[in-house]
């Protein structure tokens, strides 16, 4: 896009520099959560409350500290990721295409949302008894369910947007007679990144929801399984050790999405952005 | 230069919306087209575009016949549909991008200093007021290098001042270049600074009732009188934006 007029210094001129990141965009975020744990702490020390199922930050700190030495967290969080980075890759690849094909024509958004909006009508939970008896209880049955729970919002988000392109806009690029494929790659698919990043966040939050519910259903490793053995063996401290790390991994996925997609999106107004 | 045969129109749904519109723009000649709304105006702008396709008749372009838009004619709509996640210089370039990026870049630079937006250059276009959206519009609109140009009420969106400005503006490049302007507006003031004839449109269905010719002197009391006469005779009063003068005088002698 930027090239259409060639890298003259005079046009680049005024373009504003990114964002920073500022000091105070990370500490006050932090601010709350951070005079909670120092609440809790003071009240477990201080013997107000029983630290037993509820145990305070320093234990779950160690916890995790712990886990770490040990080699065992990143083996968890990796095979997590893994699944969730391949189930998002797949059903947002899947709810993109699909989309966008039910977004342009009309036919087939008549013939194929119907269809797609009963099967989303379906807990995706309910898939899990039929994907592990068709797909086995290893990897591909958790795959195939988080991209199943990340393939709907995506595909809802994308057909969407290029359903409602302003056809004012592609009057435009027929005035300067594109073809289609211009008019694919110069209006069509500019307009509708805002709408798909959106989408995608949502569905890569999905993705960490059902990775869990995956490794529920018999997981030798990841954070999910973490939750469980923490549950059968009485520790407080592994379950709430395993949320924290979902939390900072959810959030850092989420924010590498956002950073990815910025660049493109500088155009809309900073509200929307942020 | 641009000639228009015997166009008429009817959308799948309703009736016919134009019929039988003749009509014959020299080359570097500007027609106004005036007529009360929801005569047509805009349809038969879009079929000289070659953004829709007439029920009957023909439109040629220097003897080529209009089947899909065509690169010697240029549109400006009401609204500038500027794309948003362009620049205003890369808004500019959209419809320019074949040409090598030194020559685009050429063109680029003339356009901004022609509409006095050099300093907007790499703005957004959220970041314009309305006036200055549509002088980008016309600015790539003109980087194309077409000869023929459409407006469809361009201005119409804009106040007093802006618009005055932008209407001597265009008149001022139209001439410059040579262009042949066709313009829509339900503004006959509008009309009479732009267009050497303004074509007055009746309706039901669409067509050219009567064309009146600007003298170079123009506005001349005789002429005003002329077109706001026709037009309130064709479309009513109600539909004109009305010249004052020509409009008081032309109710007393009446
Ligand atoms: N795509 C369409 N399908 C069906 N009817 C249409 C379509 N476009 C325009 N019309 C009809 O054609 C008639 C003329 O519309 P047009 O937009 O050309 O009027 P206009 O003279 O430009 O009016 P205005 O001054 O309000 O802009 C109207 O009755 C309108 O309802
Ligand atoms: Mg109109």
């Amino acid at each position: 896009m930027s090239d259409a007029v060639g890298h003259s210094p005079a046009l680049i001129a005024g373009q504003r520099a990114a964002p920073r990141v500022s000091l105070r965009g990370i500490v006050v975020p932090l601010l709350l959560p951070l005079a909670l744990a120092l609440i809790w702490e003071g009240a477990v020390t201080g013997g107000f409350a029983e630290g037993r199922l509820m145990p305070a930050p320093s234990t779950i700190l160690a916890t995790l500290g712990e886990l770490a030495r040990s080699g065992e967290l990143e083996v968890h969080v990796l095979a997590t990721t893994s699944r969730v980075a391949v189930g998002f890759l797949l059903g947002s690849i899947a709810g993109v295409l699909v989309g966008a094909i039910t977004g342009h024509f009309a036919l087939s958004r008549r013939v194929l949302d119907p269809t797609l909006q009963a099967l989303r009508a379906i807990p995706s939970i309910a898939w899990v008894p039929l994907f592990i008896l068709w797909l086995g209880i290893f990897e591909a049955s958790k795959i195939a369910l988080i991209a199943v729970g990340v393939f709907f919002p995506v595909y809802l988000g994308v057909m969407g947007a290029i359903a409602s392109v302003d056809r004012k806009l592609v009057e435009v690029g027929r005035i300067f007679r594109l073809n289609s494929l211009q008019l694919v790659s110069r209006i069509l698919l500019p307009a509708v990144l805002p709408a798909t990043v959106v989408s995608l966040r949502g569905g890569l939050g999905l993705g960490w929801m059902f990775v869990v519910a995956a490794e529920f259903m018999g997981a030798a490793e990841g954070l999910g399984y973490l939750l469980i053995d923490g549950q059968q063996t009485g520790r407080p401290d592994l379950i709430i050790a395993a949320i924290v790390v979902f939390a900072l991994l959810g959030k850092a996925s989420d924010a590498l999405l956002a950073t990815v997609a910025r660049p493109f999106l500088r155009w809309q107004d900073s509200y929307q952005t942020n | 230069m641009l000639h228009i045969g015997h166009v008429s129109k009817a959308f799948a749904r309703g009736g016919p919306v134009l019929a039988d519109v003749d009509l014959t723009v020299e080359s570097g000649e500007s027609v106004a087209i005036v007529g009360a709304s929801g005569c047509g105006k805009s349809t038969l702008l879009r079929i000289i575009a070659g953004l829709e396709a007439p029920s009957g008749g023909t439109v040629t372009v220097a003897g080529e016949t209009i089947q899909a838009p065509h690169p010697a004619v240029g549109m400006i709509f009401q609204e500038p549909r500027l794309l948003p996640w362009l620049t205003v210089a890369e808004n500019i370039a959209f419809g320019i991008a074949a040409l090598p990026a030194s020559e685009r870049t050429a063109r680029v630079h003339e356009a901004l200093d022609l509409i006095g937006l050099v300093e907007h250059a790499s703005k957004w276009p959220r970041e314009l007021s309305g006036g200055q959206s549509q002088r980008v519009a016309i600015a790539r609109a003109l980087v194309a290098r077409p000869s023929v140009i459409l407006l469809d009420e361009p201005f119409s969106a804009l106040d007093a001042i802006t618009r005055a400005d932008l209407q001597r503006h265009m008149r001022a490049l139209s001439q410059r270049m040579g262009l042949t302007l066709v313009i829509v507006t339900h503004d006959l003031e509008e009309a009479l600074i732009l267009g050497d004839r303004v074509a007055i449109m009746q309706p039901n269905p669409g067509r050219i009732a009567k064309i009146v010719s600007v003298q170079d002197d123009g506005n001349t009391d005789a002429v005003r009188r002329e077109l706001a006469s026709s037009f309130i005779h064709l479309n009513g009063a109600r539909n004109a934006a009305i010249l004052e003068g020509a409009h008081i005088q032309y109710a007393h002698t009446s």
